[in-house]
């Protein structure tokens, strides 16, 4: 142990409030991510996004499961579930269809929601349930220590794949059109604007809607690979990620370290899951119909 | 207590199974919202549901799986419903995880089990009562379960009832433990009216929401903390992680120790959880131990044994969960034997064993599952212990 003393530095208190005080958890920052990683940039872009759709906050939900990304909704200043691995897609569900007013959004990671909650993922999207899914995609396993994903691109080196992984990813965006979703875009944690463009758009679209985020693990993934710091990485984002709005989804799949694809690739109209349940009640049951509306139970709202 | 909402009693005598009488127990005590799937021997509880609800502002989803269905039935609490779902042993494995989360954020809820044969996929079709200790500890971590035992339609009914009104006034998931035979026995069934229903209503925070802490426990005699749903405004976070009075991840041993003791506290120091039927139990040498269809087929037993001239009483568990260790202490010194007839190889009767440690004789009369007792198999085993 060395003596040597220290002298503070005097800091001057910053007493000018947080940008987005009223939206986060104060009291729970700093956060537990590591310097570099996307999720800060991804909490803020859908806190601006939120903003932009001016929905009562009262009524905004948010749905995470477990990992690194499963800590967002700890940090949000919402209503604000953290619940079980691979579940927070069927948990969204529970809290839509329980409550139809509420606007749920799910935060997660590729993980979390196509590896353990691959099953939920497809038929969510496939019932077209009100939700917005929002995946952010760091190709591993980070919160655990950095294994091989549905999402790792060939030949990536994480701890399960020490040799590089072989099996072949999973194109998120293709995945989830192809099972009905009615919004499909991607970005990178550069992309910030645009990431707030489209998370603002897939809010406001009925039905199930898709924004995967590709991020940035500096502490797991860039090492192991020799990609170099979070800085590099979005660099890599900025000299190789094309914008290709409209894009067909089965082209958009990612290669390791080679130039890739983000852009809107899907925006269409399809009935929800309450729009059908609904309208096929009432072809077949008429007046006698007593759709759900909102809680059963509710001793002090209106 | 509230009284129940007419929309969902289907007031009259009826003739319904077990399966169907639990289905209108759970929507008069006020159940809005299913998700399930499908299961042998369970499905007639959803499938009515199903019917149902449409009148009544209900609704049902056929979840993916049994691990979708439990989330979306803990999810469907915090959104304001009371909520339901229905499995067999196979699918009672998936749902462990989230009847965990269900414990650990503190959800009112009823999950129903019609016990088959297992293990695995064992006879699907066929009675068991093998999951009494996969309801006790089959979910991760410490804490302590409210299950009860039906042994007929209409207990079927009136206990389902009593089900939801413990998971409110605990706040916690309770289980329905059915088995084959009583969902698929057929029997009168008598529906009161609505007036004549209680229910325990939801513990609902009332003061503003902007101060309010989800785990607050605020000298709530059942220690538990008041509830508000998404949506009130109180903009809270609840998480599986152990957490404190505000919901917040705390991992540290000392709130460890506070969430999980009151967990476990909540239940495990009452000794008034308890739902029995006593008969003969006055100058009794053995007393027979059952619950659900175990009770039946020791009536026949007991007469039997009764004829022989053996001092016999019975004691059935309507709530099994928790286990009614103060009336056992009671009654040991004064009987040779417990007698625990069940349909499995040995499940509560480890229950009795660790009770009576010892003190009086402890016996089971199990079976494999697949049929029920021989009633002169339950009388031999009474006749021997009387000796």
């Amino acid at each position: 142990m060395s003596d040597t003393a220290v002298t503070p530095v005097p800091v001057k208190e910053d007493t000018t409030p947080h940008p987005m005080e009223e939206w986060l958890r104060m009291d729970r920052i700093p956060h537990i991510w590591c310097p570099t990683c996307g999720l800060g940039i991804v909490v803020t872009a859908l806190v601006e996004a939120l903003k932009k759709t001016e929905f009562d906050p009262d009524l905004l939900t948010v749905v995470s499961g477990i990992g690194c990304t499963g800590r967002v909704a700890g940090y949000i200043k919402l209503d604000s579930f953290h619940t079980t691995h691979g579940r927070a897609i069927p948990f969204a569900t529970g809290l839509k269809l329980s409550n139809p007013k509420l606007k749920v959004v799910v935060v997660s990671g590729d993980g979390d929601l196509t590896g353990i909650g691959g099953n939920h993922f497809i038929h969510a999207a496939r019932r077209n349930i009100d939700i917005t899914v929002v995946c952010v995609n760091n190709f591993i396993y980070a919160m655990t220590g950095g294994q091989v994903a549905p999402t790792t691109p060939n030949p990536a080196v994480t701890s399960t794949t020490p040799y590089g992984a072989f099996e072949p990813p999973f194109n998120l965006a293709n995945l989830a059109e192809a099972c009905g979703a009615t919004y499909v875009s991607r970005w990178t944690a550069l992309h910030v604007r645009r990431m707030v463009e489209s998370m603002t758009r897939a809010l406001m679209k009925p039905g199930f809607s898709f924004v995967e985020v590709i991020a940035p693990c500096s502490t797991l993934y860039a090492r192991r690979n020799r990609l170099g710091s979070g800085l590099d990485l979005m660099k890599f984002y900025h000299d190789n990620a094309i914008i290709k709005n409209g894009c067909p989804t089965p082209e958009v799949g990612i290669d390791f370290q080679k130039p890739f694809i983000v852009g809107d690739f899907v925006d269409k109209e399809r009935p929800t899951w309450h729009d059908r349940m609904r309208a096929q009640m009432t072809a077949s049951l008429g007046d006698k119909f007593i759709p759900k509306e909102g809680p059963s139970i509710c001793t002090n709202c209106e | 207590m509230d009284k129940a909402d007419p929309l969902g009693v289907l007031t009259g005598s009826h003739y319904l199974d077990g399966d169907e009488a639990c289905a209108e127990g759970a929507l008069a005590a006020g159940v809005r919202f299913l998700a399930g799937y499908p299961i042998t021997p369970s499905t007639e509880v959803a499938e009515r549901c199903a019917a149902r609800f449409p009148f009544m502002g209900g609704t049902f989803i056929q979840m993916e799986d049994e691990l979708g269905s439990m989330a979306a039935v803990v999810a469907g609490v915090w959104g304001g419903s009371k909520c339901l779902s229905v499995t067999s042993g196979p699918g009672f494995s998936l749902m462990m995880e989230n009847i965990g989360l269900g414990i650990m954020m503190e959800t009112p809820l009823v999950v129903v089990n019609v016990q088959r044969g297992g293990p695995s996929t064992g006879l699907p079709t066929m009675p068991g009562q093998a999951d009494m200790m996969q309801a006790r500890w089959g979910s991760h971590g410490d804490y302590e379960v409210i299950a009860v035992a039906p042994n007929s339609p209409q207990e079927a009914f009136d206990l389902t009832i009593e089900a939801f009104n413990l998971s409110e006034r605990f706040r916690t998931p309770v289980f329905v433990m059915l088995d084959e035979c009583v969902g698929h026995m057929t029997e009168k069934v008598i529906i009161p009216s609505a007036d004549e229903i209680e229910i325990e209503p939801r513990y609902m925070y009332t003061g503003d929401p902007k101060e309010y802490l989800p785990y607050k426990v605020n000298g709530n005699k059942n220690n538990i903390p008041p509830m508000l749903h998404a949506g009130q405004g109180a903009r809270f976070h609840t998480t599986g992680l152990t957490h404190d009075e505000r919901g917040y991840p705390d991992m540290t041993p000392a709130c460890q120790a506070v969430l999980v003791n009151r967990l476990v506290d909540k239940i495990r120091k009452r000794d008034d959880i308890v739902l029995l039927e006593e008969d003969g139990i006055e100058g009794a040498d053995v007393i027979v131990l059952s619950y659900g269809i175990s009770t039946r087929v020791s009536y026949g037993g007991i007469r039997i044994a009764r004829e022989r001239g053996v001092k016999v009483g019975h004691i059935s568990m309507k709530i099994v969960w928790p286990f009614p260790e103060k009336r056992i202490r009671e009654l040991m010194d004064s009987v040779k034997g417990f007698l625990t007839v069940e349909m499995n190889l040995g499940q509560i009767s480890l229950e009795v064993e660790r009770i009576v440690a010892g003190q009086c004789k402890t016996v089971l009369c199990g079976h494999a599952g697949g049929t029920v007792h021989d009633p002169k198999v339950i009388a031999k085993a009474i006749e021997e212990l009387a000796k």
